[in-house]
């Protein structure tokens, strides 16, 4: 095998914008109040960065295709930048392909940026547009919260679960996540919330009501990475390094073959699989500290417990209503509102998630802080459809452990 | 050389508007219309129309799709979806039939589906296997009276040498430019002149005299008809018509009126295959066609009616159904009313031409793919098969999967989606024999829903409208299979 990713990479920056609905803000601007925190974090001049990765997925909504409007927004000095796109998880590939520019040795400083601007649709919800001309043709009416929403009536039958238990710990999930927006300031729901508001909330996708779908929001989030070497040399200490990169992408197994039962993550199973091997993590419930996973809807949260090898099978909703994922519990979820009350502007989420493991490995999350600090945290960004999707793993911890 | 019908199905779509909706709804404008408001009508889904209803009707009487000894299809409408798109064709396309034969739309008169009958019996006597469907979802103006008696359905025949289950014994067309309604080009609705005189000088007079016309070019008296098949909604006409050709009372036989509503052209196809369902060998049977003069053919079920009887037929369609009495929801899918649809029903919905040529057989014939290695069913076909542990490449044989029963592997009900019945219904559809696909699911009744591993079978509708450019996207979708309808 391959011998990985693990500690050639160190961050040495990272920028987030508030996310929300940012009426008065063009993608531009987000663009460059993530960077210009990431700048200022990392200590360096934008003529250091020797190559960008740029991460937006409804680009049509926005700026527009390639890799010139984030040149263009921050300025850059006439370097390479790649413009990436993987559904929701295209912030992890931004991050992904600096990483490995770093690695490689092609650069010795990267930036990734993701950004989207999805309040400018004029309704709620993402974007519904063509999937492709022959897919219209023949692909269900499926809306996202439509087709995550199947995770549950499969989940059920499965494991043999009532809608209600199932509902209740889905609640669960989004009473949990609010309550750690509510902590944080760049947070685009910073509102707490009870179970009761959750279960009787309006139906979207039965059985998803309105508080088991995530926010859809603007923003944008930032990262700088560089060697170890290059980082110390540059001052920094306590660096947090990348441990694995994993992606894994469906190839039409669980759309096409009976084999998947459509109650998880097929690409989830692998991605995370080979991430702890690239990371030398033996037992996932044991050794990692914090996670942040890809919670577009409840439902897809409690599944993904199951597929990060957090939960047993079948055992996400015992855990889930133990509080194991709580803010205060054995390994917190979401700990700063997740893609539910943080926010999700799709093309920056995954690399939000890596800002908040950054700010919690180094003891820089305020009034949401983990109290023990986070020795591995694991990232889980997916785009797509339960049926067919990619799934970006990614495991960062302390330089050395 | 004898013809006959050999095969026969009907269809009638499930939800049924119930007529006082539509007349306690209006009688403030026209309180005559109360007079109409019994019964229930048959009321097209919205993601029906005379196409869909005819392929319906067509694989009832075929028992499915991909009949490799069709001739030719002949589609009678005067509701046709395409004005310029041969919509015979799409039928053709749909059933799988193969490029090697003769489609024709046969339109312009409530007289069409007897007129397509007649056609297909002359051809069948030159030795063309003939399916001829019917099938009709007409326009009409809120309010107006045939709002209260039309019904969306669809019947189909397939006729050919032979006696068959019921043989042709005589016909006879008299063919009179009596105009009791139009629709001029580009006009949406009918245009009705007063109905005494079209009873009195039309269905009095026109119609006895092709009857009788009829009967002595099939050598069989009056009294030795045993059904009389008279597709019009005005009740007692049928009667009046019997009593001046010497036809039995008894013979006379329900108009579906109450049940089901007139569907124009196609409903002497209705009546027709509803006779032969309850027909014994021997019964004779005289179903008439009006419009611009008169269709009559005379048919004697043979031995073989009794092995012929269709899955459903019209009797078990009449079965599958669904009491509606929200009017405006009927006025709602079918465009009578201005909705505000809301800002996701804008996503342009144009349809490729080239790639809906290139894989016509995989939308409007749901085929998909075998593997020859493994034998691995999956849907759509691919260049590597499906099956993680094969992976064969250009292995594929064409796999039907529209006749394949499946069931449900995880769903959902969608409010957020556009659709123009919400909430959308759709889920992972696992295939009997294999091969699955996340596909939309049709005719769902909201108060029971869906459940995993419940049965389904695929039905042929319309996936979009482009309402832009006036196309609509044809493909298969799931419908949950109910007890009512037996099969």
């Amino acid at each position: 095998m391959a011998s990985g990713i693990k500690d050639k990479v160190a961050i040495l920056g990272m920028g987030c914008s508030k996310f929300g609905e940012r009426w008065n803000d063009n993608a531009e601007d987000l663009m460059l109040e993530a960077f210009t925190e990431a700048l200022e974090d990392a200590g360096i001049e934008k003529g250091q960065i020797d190559a960008a990765w740029f991460a937006t997925a409804i680009e049509e909504q926005h700026v527009g295709k390639s890799g010139i409007p984030l040149a263009m927004a921050l300025r850059l000095p006439y370097i390479p930048v790649t413009r990436v796109e993987n559904y929701c998880a295209s912030g992890s590939e931004a991050f992904r392909g600096a990483v490995y520019a770093v690695a490689s040795g092609a650069a010795d400083i990267a930036l990734a940026v993701g950004v989207e601007k999805l309040k400018d649709t004029g309704y709620g919800g993402l974007p519904q547009r063509s999937r492709g001309a022959l897919n219209d043709q023949f692909w269900s009416n499926n809306s996202a919260p439509g087709s995550f929403a199947q995770l549950a009536s499969a989940y059920q039958a499965k494991h043999n679960v009532s809608r209600d238990d199932l509902k209740r710990a889905m609640a669960h999930i989004s009473v949990k996540s609010h309550a750690n927006g509510a902590k944080n300031p760049k947070a685009h729901l910073q509102k707490a919330i009870d179970e009761d508001r959750v279960m009787n909330a309006p139906m979207i996708a039965e059985p998803l009501g309105l508080f088991d779908c995530c926010g859809v929001s603007d923003g944008s989030a930032c990262a700088i990475v560089t060697t170890p070497e290059i980082a110390k040399s540059l001052g920094k200490t306590d660096l947090i390094t990348v441990k694995a990169l994993q992606l894994s992408v469906s190839n039409g197994t669980e759309a096409q073959h009976n084999s998947w039962d459509g109650s998880y993550f097929m690409t989830t199973r692998v991605a995370a699989g080979k991430a702890y091997e690239e990371a030398g993590i033996k037992n996932a419930r044991e050794e990692v500290s914090l996670v942040e996973v890809h919670d577009c809807f409840s439902v897809t949260e409690l599944v993904t417990m199951e597929d990060l090898q957090l939960s047993p099978e079948g055992g996400a909703i015992k855990d889930i209503m133990d509080g194991f994922y709580d803010a205060d519990g054995d390994i917190p979820c979401q700990i700063d509102g997740g893609l539910k009350c943080f926010g999700h502007p799709i093309g920056a989420s995954g690399l939000r998630m890596l800002y908040e493991m950054y700010l919690q490995m180094q003891g820089r999350a305020g009034p949401r802080q983990r109290d023990d600090t986070p020795v591995f945290g694991v990232t889980h960004n997916l785009g797509g459809f339960p049926h067919q999707n990619v799934c970006a793993v990614c495991v960062v911890g302390q330089d050395g452990a | 050389m004898s013809v006959g019908i050999h095969a026969f199905g009907g269809y009638v779509p499930k939800q049924r508007l119930q007529r006082k909706a539509i007349a306690d709804a209006n009688a403030w404008f026209n309180p005559g219309l109360r007079g109409l408001g019994r019964g229930e009508r048959s009321m097209a889904n919205w993601d029906e129309d005379a196409v869909t209803m005819a392929v319906e009707a067509a694989r009832d009487a075929l028992g499915g799709t991909g009949d490799e000894g069709i001739d030719a299809v002949y589609f009678a409408s005067t509701s046709l979806p395409f004005q310029d798109r041969q919509n015979a064709g799409i039928i053709a396309e749909a059933l799988h039939l193969g490029s090697n034969l003769l489609t024709m739309d046969v339109a312009g008169s409530q007289r069409a589906g007897t007129t397509a009958l007649t056609a297909a019996l002359k051809a069948a006597a030159g030795g063309d296997r003939v399916v001829v469907t019917g099938g009709e979802k007409r326009r009409t103006k809120s309010a107006s009276p045939i709002e209260l008696t039309a019904g969306d359905g669809a019947g189909a025949v397939v006729v050919a040498e032979g006696d068959g289950a019921a043989k042709l014994l005589g016909r006879a067309t008299h063919a009179v430019d009596f105009v009791d309604h139009y629709r001029g080009q580009d006009e949406a609705y009918d245009y009705v002149w007063e109905e005494r005189w079209i009873r009195d000088e039309g269905y009095l007079k026109i119609a006895p005299a092709a009857i009788a016309a009829a009967l002595e070019d099939a050598g069989v008296g009056a009294d030795d008809i045993t059904h009389f098949c008279f597709p019009l909604a005005a009740a007692r006409v049928a009667g009046m018509v019997a009593k001046k050709c010497g036809l039995s009372d008894e013979s006379v036989r329900d108009n579906l009126q109450g049940k089901l509503g007139e569907a124009g052209s196609a409903q002497p196809l209705i009546m027709l295959v509803q006779a032969l369902e309850d027909a014994k060998p021997g019964d004779k049977i005289l179903v008439a066609g009006f419009g611009q003069g008169c269709d009559a053919l005379v048919f004697e079920a043979t031995d073989a009616i009794t092995g012929a009887k269709p899955a459903r037929g019209i009797n078990g369609h009449m079965a599958r159904r669904r009491e509606v009495s929200n009017y405006n929801r009927f006025l709602g899918i079918n465009n009578l009313v201005i909705m505000e649809q809301g800002l996701r029903s804008e996503v342009d919905k144009q349809t490729g031409l080239t790639t809906l040529f290139r894989n016509k057989e995989m939308i409007l014939s749901l085929i998909g793919g075998k593997c020859s290695e493994c034998g691995t069913l999956q849907y759509p076909k691919t260049n590597v098969c499906a099956n993680p542990n094969c992976g064969a490449v250009n292995s594929q044989e064409d796999q039907p999967f529209s006749e394949m029963p499946a069931k449900l592997n995880s769903f959902t009900a969608d409010s957020l989606t556009f659709s123009p019945d919400p909430p959308a219904f759709y889920g992972m559809v696992q295939f009997e024999d294999g091969g699955r696909s996340m596909l939309d699911v049709t005719d769902v009744d909201p108060d029971v829903g869906l459940e995993v591993g419940q049965p389904l079978r695929m039905m042929f509708r319309i996936k979009e409208f482009d309402t832009k450019r006036g196309f609509r996207r044809y493909f298969w979708k799931a419908t949950p299979v109910t007890t009512q309808e037996g099969a």
